[in-house]
């Protein structure tokens, strides 16, 4: 994958221009080093860590949140968000439970809560691209409306039983590996959502937007048609994520996936993405996708406290954001001893 | 050229419907009603497994409570007491469990138990069927399933320790707001989670009860959901008493929101107006008993549920028990014990408390 070639594009603030030991020190290069370092120490110091049930359910367990953040990631690429996603998956979780339990045909299910993710994400992308409203407030507006849309479809019920073979889908490894279906799906998507990413022009052209949209807009780029279809993407994907979280969990409530719209932008915010836009990579996000998943994990495996688990996140977290911002403050001032 | 694209994305939304719909319509898949059911049958091993009840309890055994969400008041007393009984038998036990109690919260910790080859698993399920999958895979590896405070569906455990009978805390509940309103008003709920399973059965009991004759002049206005969260049942509280003016009574069966719901009427106009009930922890009670807020509320005693529940563990993981109707356990302190119907062993009549007894209690 070609690294962020977009925001190499004039409009990047002067002095950020990499040298050669620039390129070793970029954040998602240091989040993959931490990712292995983790593994590694877990794989050392844990008996239960390294083993292929540990891993297997490890990323089973991150299934909906990587499927996410893989449109999570374009969308902050283009210097947008979406607030909403874990409630359309809660909303898709909970129509699930309501057509399930009134008698319907789970191959009309699946498609049609599908159907139901991409009128979210288009209600947000309307919101953001015609009415020209910041998407972190569009979709803190549409975060409480789609869980509460949730709540009126299933109320406080929970919907369990769905058919063994439709489980099994969400819930199985690929047979001979140890990989679980939803994670090899992630996988398929992870590559094409890198190559268009990184490798299109359409990639190309969210970090131009994400970097300067005014000036994206003059280059000929269709900012806004760009972002309405993100946000679709977005919508669909998180709806997606509802099916595959309902079937693994076995129950269809209102209230899944509550809060893990954090956990999917902290992931991408880890992983080195600009919260700004256009700067990023894929390949760092899914690193701190891994890197969040494990390191709870092997947390978890050692008996360390759950507040203590939520610190070392958040500090991670604060030190990802934190990092970049130091290092282009300390170029600057070696550039400019006079200020 | 936003107008076209959602124009083209409007059509594909309705011929995906449609499609959709056409498979429903023509009864083609996979239904509720066709499909067979994940929920498989209980491992047929562990009913096949023959208990001996002359077995002596196994030292060194590990076990894992795992509550709806840690720090939460209540499950730490009910975990505490479980970890103190482990040392009874030379046990080691400990608590672990999320912050949040959502409903599949608790899946990773199950894993991580599995992984760390515990004994016996004691878990409150934040959701009957979301534990299963996990439990099931833990019951498979040899580890015993104890579910406490809130079952787990009855193919995921072997026992269950039910805190006092579920009918019984339910009607004894509206019987006690009941003696205190004078069979007359008004009333509310106000509850846990709206999926919290213990909370819901005991309201359906509650309902039940209300129907009787002598209840004619009481009135279930509202069932409130407080999310054992302290801020929101406060606030839940607040909304109840300024939606329903005439309201007489307010019974609250979680120990989380029996104490905001009391906070909050103790600094409010509505003090000495309305009848507050539930169930409450003395420690957590004892001011608002102190300052006439609350006259008396009820609970069994999280103690010996702990307890109870870290002596079943043991029973089974020692191979005593299997978790059959009528297998007898010895229980430490508490003396014998017999499982009953599904798997069910229950710890007793729910106790109340009032200003004449709460100094004995300190937990």
């Amino acid at each position: 994958m070609a690294p962020d070639t977009a925001s190499d594009i004039p409009v990047r603030p002067a002095g950020e221009a990499r040298g050669g030991l620039g390129r070793f020190l970029r954040w998602d290069v240091l989040v993959t080093a931490l990712l292995i370092a983790v593994f590694l120490a877990g794989s050392a110091g844990s008996d239960g860590f390294a083993t292929i049930d540990n891993l297997s359910f490890a990323l089973g367990d991150l299934g909906e949140i990587a499927l996410i953040a893989l449109a999570m990631t374009m969308l902050v690429v283009a210097a947008e968000v979406d607030l909403s996603v874990a409630s359309v998956l809660g909303l898709s979780s909970a129509l699930i439970g309501a057509l399930w339990d009134g008698g319907w045909a789970i191959e009309a299910i699946i498609p049609l809560v599908v159907v139901v993710g991409m009128v979210c994400g288009l209600i947000n992308g309307l919101l953001v691209t015609r009415l020209g409203l910041p998407s972190l407030a569009v979709t803190i507006g549409t975060l409480a409306l789609y869980r509460g849309l949730a709540y009126v479809v299933l109320g406080d019920k929970a919907v369990a039983e769905f058919p063994a073979n439709y489980v099994s889908l969400a819930v199985d490894d690929v047979p001979g590996t140890p990989i679980p279906y939803p994670v090899a799906l992630f996988a398929v998507l992870a590559v094409i959502t890198g190559i268009v990413l990184h490798a299109t022009g359409f990639g190309r052209s969210l970090f131009a937007i994400g970097a300067q949209e005014e000036a994206a807009f003059f280059a000929g780029i269709r900012v806004k048609r760009i972002k309405l279809l993100l946000f679709v993407l977005s919508g669909t994907v998180a709806a997606f994520a509802g099916v595959v979280f309902t079937l693994r969990y076995g129950s269809a409530r209102a209230d899944n996936g509550m809060g893990i719209e954090l956990a999917v932008i902290a992931a991408v915010l880890l992983g080195g993405v600009d919260f700004d836009g256009g700067k990023g990579t894929l390949g760092g996000v899914i690193a701190g996708v891994l890197l969040i998943g494990l390191l709870r994990n092997l947390l978890m495996l050692n008996d360390v406290a759950t507040e203590i688990q939520s610190i070392v996140t958040g500090l991670l977290l604060i030190i990802s954001v934190l990092t970049p911002r130091l290092a282009a403050i300390v170029r600057q001032r070696r550039r400019a001893p006079a200020l | 050229m936003v107008i076209s694209i959602a124009r083209r994305f409007a059509s594909t939304v309705a011929v995906t419907s449609l499609l959709a719909l056409g498979l429903a319509a023509c009864g083609g898949g996979t239904t509720k009603d066709s499909a067979s059911s994940s929920a498989a049958p209980a491992p047929a091993e562990s009913a096949a497994a023959s208990a001996n009840p002359n077995a002596p309890l196994k030292e060194g055994l590990k076990l894992a409570f795992l509550p709806k969400q840690i720090n939460n008041p209540y499950e730490t007393i009910v975990d505490n007491a479980g970890i103190e009984a482990a040392k009874e038998f030379k046990g080691e036990a400990k608590e672990v469990g999320p912050s949040d109690a959502s409903a599949s919260s608790q899946i990773s910790y199950i894993n991580t138990l599995i992984q760390q080859n515990q004994d016996a698993i004691l878990i409150a399920a934040n959701d009957a069927n979301a534990v299963c999958g996990p439990l099931k895979q833990a019951m498979a590896k040899g580890i015993k399933i104890v579910s406490y405070d809130s079952d787990a569906a009855k193919d995921c455990r072997d026992i269950f320790i039910n805190q006092a009978s579920s009918e019984e805390v339910g009607r004894s509940q509206v019987k006690l707001l009941a003696e205190m309103i004078d069979y007359k008003g008004e009333i509310a709920i106000l509850s846990a989670t709206a999926n919290a399973t213990n909370q819901n059965t005991w309201i359906e009991f509650m309902k039940d009860e209300l129907a009787k004759p002598e209840y004619k002049d009481m009135k279930l206005v509202k069932v409130a959901y407080g999310d054992d969260d302290d801020q929101k049942s406060f606030q839940e509280t607040q909304g109840l008493l300024q939606a329903y003016p005439n309201l007489k009574g307010i019974i609250s069966p979680t120990t989380v929101g029996i104490s905001a719901a009391a906070r909050y009427i103790s600094g409010s106009k509505y003090k000495g107006e309305i009848t507050l009930t539930g169930l409450g922890t003395p420690n957590q009670m004892r001011q608002f008993i102190k300052d006439g807020t609350v006259q008396k509320f009820a609970l069994w005693n999280p103690k010996d549920l702990g307890y109870l529940a870290a002596y079943a563990a043991a029973a089974l993981a020692s191979g005593q028990i299997t978790g059959a109707e009528g297998e007898t356990f010895k229980a430490g302190k508490l003396g014998e014990r017999t499982i009953g119907k599904d798997g069910e062993v229950i710890l007793g009549p729910p106790f109340t408390f009032d200003s004449g007894n709460i100094d004995q209690f300190d937990f």
